[in-house]
């Protein structure tokens, strides 16, 4: 019997299994980007440990030429180059996939599976012979089998080879042996294996003017963008690159002539510390943020609570990972919507963004600044790991050249001396937002004493209750003005005429557009609106009263986001059908789909019209 | 308790400095801390210090923390900006500020609850990192605000007024302070206004991370009879090494000393810190003789007091983070933003 063998052009999943630490990381993209380069799109997701060697780590690349971005699930072709993972390795490749090892060493018969295809290559044997240092033995197995692949898959050599002469770019010296690994084990491949498999790559022009980025990096540079000059961070796992790529890009573009810095950057002691050196800026009228996760978010709750009673504008990255402790925080969750939302002693509600991937990384981390000075408040912008240490496929970034900082109510000298009546507290034109003065701007106007609480509209220190309820209610006064100015909801109306809905956001976005298709195909129509804030405009109040049933598809385990429509709109529970998706990888458009589909079918109901399901990929994990 | 402004009449001959302004424009709101609350006469002594120094008010800021001692920049300096922070991070908040704006001059007022208990790494953190500042711990001992515990600035053996011994080790300020890195160091008592005002002084000109450790009696708790922080015990225990006099560098020298008992050091604005030794080999600049010195006081259980360490060239944080002259919070879309051009370049680098 001829044994299965899955054919597909431009539509399947590759996961490399490697060893963190063997520099197998800058070749598995450099095989990502080299199937772009042939106008191909990719989705690669680095599933790492917390360790810096010797732990296993993997890297899956999604080929798919329709642009479906979200983890699809399932592997087609495993690259297993970690003993350790072996045989989950081997457990998880489809039936008529394929294994492609280092079979310098025997393995028994047992250790392979007999409803799938094993392409062995004496990677070892190969590397040894050909150098004598064990570290570039090492790296360039990893080089090595990028060419073996080239040849099994049909990835174009020259693209490759150029990649590789843009990565040494000024270390000319590296790139000769470099393209020699390259052809080393594409010419092996070419030589010893049957290189007409089912999985091909073809050129495509489905890739445009896209770029291809992280989150983080792409926040980092909406920071630069937006005006930001003081950072203060302290490193945790997933957020630390979006602090260091502040630092790149601001060495980069804010090196004044002299080579003075036109930003500061602090790594401070403690999540504590990095938000109040950003209060602390951003009260005397630099524009400030940090970058952190959710135990940092824990940390700062206090801060977060000054900050939105003394009402000083701050921006935070929360780059969202799974819950407390090491290990599993490496993995991704939305699970920081709540504690963001309402972070702090008190009565608070802060205002959130969330971005679906890195174009959205950039200009909400622009926007933050202006939206932060205009409304007085802190501002968080809800990455996760996900989006934001993941390179992403997505539309350019773009800018106006005459836009400027918005820096919102400040009041000036001139003001004051004009006879402006300045009370830090007091709301002159009715949308809850007072007029502010930077520190030293005047020699007897102006001045203030900030505190949380306590003060009456012209800040002065009063502890009676009516005062402090006529501040309160300003402040909630203010939060309704921002539903206008914050990022409104998107919708993406069905096909036809549905009783049903779907809320969703952040990094759920590819996952979700593609299983609406999956559904869509199936005969299940359903309108979906992605929310991109909160506060919630009345859009979305609108979107659900407009339906029977609304799913709210998240990534963590208490429903977060259904939790605060419950909340802050008045919904009954009844309406809103959680999606929920929390074991630390990325949400599938496959589970998505299944997990719709079902409770459709508990409410009974039927199909618009029967089409046979189409098999859009592996199983969820 | 409401906010109680001063009433704005006063004397039409009252002294002004060069500015114009009198000591009353120093001022702030009446004080709400107990009668004899050593914390108001240092309040009266950062007036006084300001005023000599011909300050405008509006370019100093005041932060603090939670506390009595916290409480006080509202007595002080009305119109200056103010910012009474969370209980323990005031350092935090000084040093995002200073970051901000290298132009204003920063005054950090905190408590040894503060500062030595909650706050003990911020309090570490603010003077290794070297920020342009004047710290100010006003240091009773004792929680005052919330009755009477024992902060981590008691002593050990001492007693509380219930009664209670001390059995922790009491954490030293200056110690801490001299090893990490603070540039000026100085310890005073609230109740000798002629030390402590120019030791204020000299550190609002200081251009680093200036400390002061003001020890002021708490006269509602910790002003008893087994206390080591009540007005006799420090007044008994006071050991001054020397007295300071700030000459501003535009200021002509007059007064005459006997060769011998006077040291200048020259500070990086050109001012000059004219020291009268009270104790024959105390030098202020020589960081390992001043630490051995403070232990062997303390193994006395004297309180040395008066300018105990000074760097005169001193680097803060803007030298270490290299930031451009003007200050952050000034830079304009121009300066800050690469633009459509700078975008599109790296638009290209990501294909």
């Amino acid at each position: 019997m001829k044994k299965l063998a899955i054919k597909a052009v431009n539509d399947f999943v590759i996961k490399f299994a490697n060893v963190n630490g063997s520099g197998s990381a800058s070749a598995n993209t450099l095989f990502a980007k080299s199937i772009l380069r042939m106008g191909v799109p990719v989705s690669p997701r680095n599933i790492f440990p917390s360790n810096i060697q010797g732990l296993p780590t993997w890297y899956e690349v999604r080929v798919t030429e329709s642009g479906y971005l979200a983890r699809r699930g399932g592997c087609d072709f495993m690259v297993a180059m970690n003993p350790q993972t072996w045989d989950k390795d081997v457990a998880e490749i489809e039936p008529g996939g394929y294994l492609f090892y280092d079979s310098t060493r025997q393995m028994p018969q047992s250790k392979f599976r007999a409803d799938i295809n094993v392409i062995g290559i004496p990677l070892t044997e190969i590397v040894n012979s050909a150098y004598n240092d064990p570290r570039q033995r090492q790296l360039f197995k990893n080089i090595i089998y990028v060419g073996a692949l080239s040849a099994l898959l049909d990835v174009e050599v020259a693209v490759i080879e150029q990649l590789i002469a843009e990565q040494y770019k000024g270390k000319e010296k590296l790139l000769p042996p470099n393209i020699a690994a390259l052809h080393m084990g594409r010419d092996y491949a070419l030589t010893h294996l049957d290189c007409n498999i089912g999985l091909k790559v073809k050129r495509a022009d489905k890739v445009g003017d896209q770029i291809f980025v992280e989150g983080n990096s792409a926040a980092a540079l909406g920071a630069v963008y937006g005006g930001a000059t003081v950072a203060a961070w302290y490193p945790i796992t997933p957020s630390s690159s979006l602090a260091e790529a502040f630092a790149k890009h601001c060495k980069k573009f804010r090196t004044a002539e002299d080579g003075k810095a036109r930003y500061a950057i602090v790594q401070a002691e403690d999540e504590l510390a990095s938000i109040g050196m950003v209060i602390g800026a951003a009260w005397n009228g630099a524009r400030a943020f940090t970058a952190t996760s959710g135990p940092g978010i824990s940390l700062m709750q206090e801060f977060l609570g000054l900050a939105y009673f003394a009402e000083i504008p701050s921006v935070i990255f929360d780059v969202q990972r799974a819950g407390p402790s090491t290990g599993m925080p490496t993995r991704t969750q939305q699970s920081d919507v709540l504690s963001c939302a309402y972070a702090s002693h008190g009565d608070t509600k802060h205002v959130l963004l969330f971005p679906e991937d890195p174009y959205e990384c950039f200009t909400f981390g622009a926007e933050a600044f202006d939206l932060a000075d205009r409304l007085q408040t802190p501002i968080f912008v809800m990455l996760d790991l996900d989006i934001g240490m993941n390179e992403r496929l997505c539309k350019p970034f773009e800018w106006d050249d005459k836009r400027q900082m918005d820096r919102g109510k400040v009041m000036t000298a001139e003001d004051l001396d004009a006879g402006k009546d300045f009370g830090r507290y007091l709301d002159v034109d009715g949308d809850g937002i007072p007029f502010r003065t930077y520190p030293g701007t005047h020699p007897t106007k102006g001045s203030y004493f900030t505190r949380g609480t306590s003060r009456d509209r012209y800040a002065r220190y009063t502890e009676e209750g009516d005062a402090y309820v006529d501040n309160m209610q300003r402040l909630l006064h203010k939060f309704e003005t921002a539903k206008e100015k914050v990022p409104q909801p998107i919708i993406h109306a069905a096909a036809h005429t549905t009783r049903f809905g779907a809320i969703y956001y952040g990094s759920t976005s590819p996952a979700m557009h593609e299983a609406l298709d999956i559904l869509r195909e199936t005969g299940l129509h359903l309108d979906a609106m992605r929310i991109r804030a909160f506060p919630f405009s009345d859009d979305v109040l609108e979107f659900i009263a407009a339906h029977d049933d609304v799913f709210v598809v998240e990534q963590n385990r208490d429903a977060q986001l259904r939790t605060l429509l419950m909340t802050e709109g008045a919904i009954s529970p009844a309406v809103l059908t959680p999606v929920l998706h929390y074991d630390g990888t990325p949400i599938t458009a496959r589970f998505i789909a299944d997990e719709i589909s079902q409770k459709l079918k508990l409410l009974h109901v039927a199909p618009l019209h029967s089409v046979s399901a189409k098999r859009v990929g592996g199983e969820n994990k | 308790m409401t906010y109680l402004a001063k009433p704005k009449l006063h004397h039409p001959n009252l002294p002004r400095n060069k500015l114009g302004y009198t000591r009353r424009d120093y001022e702030g709101a009446i004080s709400t801390l107990c009668a004899g609350c050593g914390h108001d006469s240092i309040s009266a002594a950062i007036i006084q210090a300001c005023f000599a120094l011909d300050l405008p008010p509006h370019r100093i800021a005041k932060l603090s923390g939670i506390g009595c001692s916290s409480k006080t920049p509202t007595y002080f300096l009305g119109n200056s900006h103010g910012f009474n922070t969370v209980h323990g991070r005031m350092p935090s908040v000084l040093t995002g500020a200073n970051l901000a704006n290298r132009d204003l001059i920063y005054l950090g007022v905190s408590g040894d609850g503060d500062s030595a208990s909650i706050g003990l790494g911020q309090f570490a953190h603010v003077m290794r990192r070297g920020v342009n500042m004047t710290y100010i711990v006003e240091n009773n001992g004792v929680y005052g605000l919330t009755k009477g515990q024992f902060s981590a600035t008691s002593d050990k053996g001492s007693k509380s007024k219930r009664g209670a011994v001390n059995a922790d080790e009491a954490i030293d300020m200056v110690g801490l302070a001299m090893q990490l890195g603070a540039t000026y160091i100085a310890r005073s008592f609230s109740g000798d206004k002629e030390q402590l005002v120019p030791l204020i002084e000299g550190a609002i000109l200081h251009q680093g991370a200036a400390f002061i450790d003001v020890i002021s009696p708490c006269v509602a708790f910790n002003n008893h009879d087994g206390s080591t922080k009540s007005y006799d015990y420090v007044r008994e225990h006071n050991e001054a090494v020397n007295f300071l006099d700030v000459i501003k560098f535009r200021d002509e020298i007059t007064t005459q000393y006997a060769p011998g008992t006077l040291q200048e050091v020259v500070q990086h604005d050109g001012s000059i810190l004219r020291l009268r030794k009270l104790h024959e080999n105390y030098d202020p600049t020589d960081h390992i003789a001043a630490m051995n010195h403070l232990a062997e006081s303390r193994a006395r259980h004297e309180i040395a007091t008066g300018l105990l360490f000074v760097n005169g060239e001193p680097a803060d944080l803007h030298a270490a983070a290299n930031t451009v002259s003007i200050p952050l919070n000034m830079l304009d879309d121009k300066a800050l933003n690469p633009g459509s051009a700078a975008l599109a370049k790296l638009n290209a680098a990501l294909r």
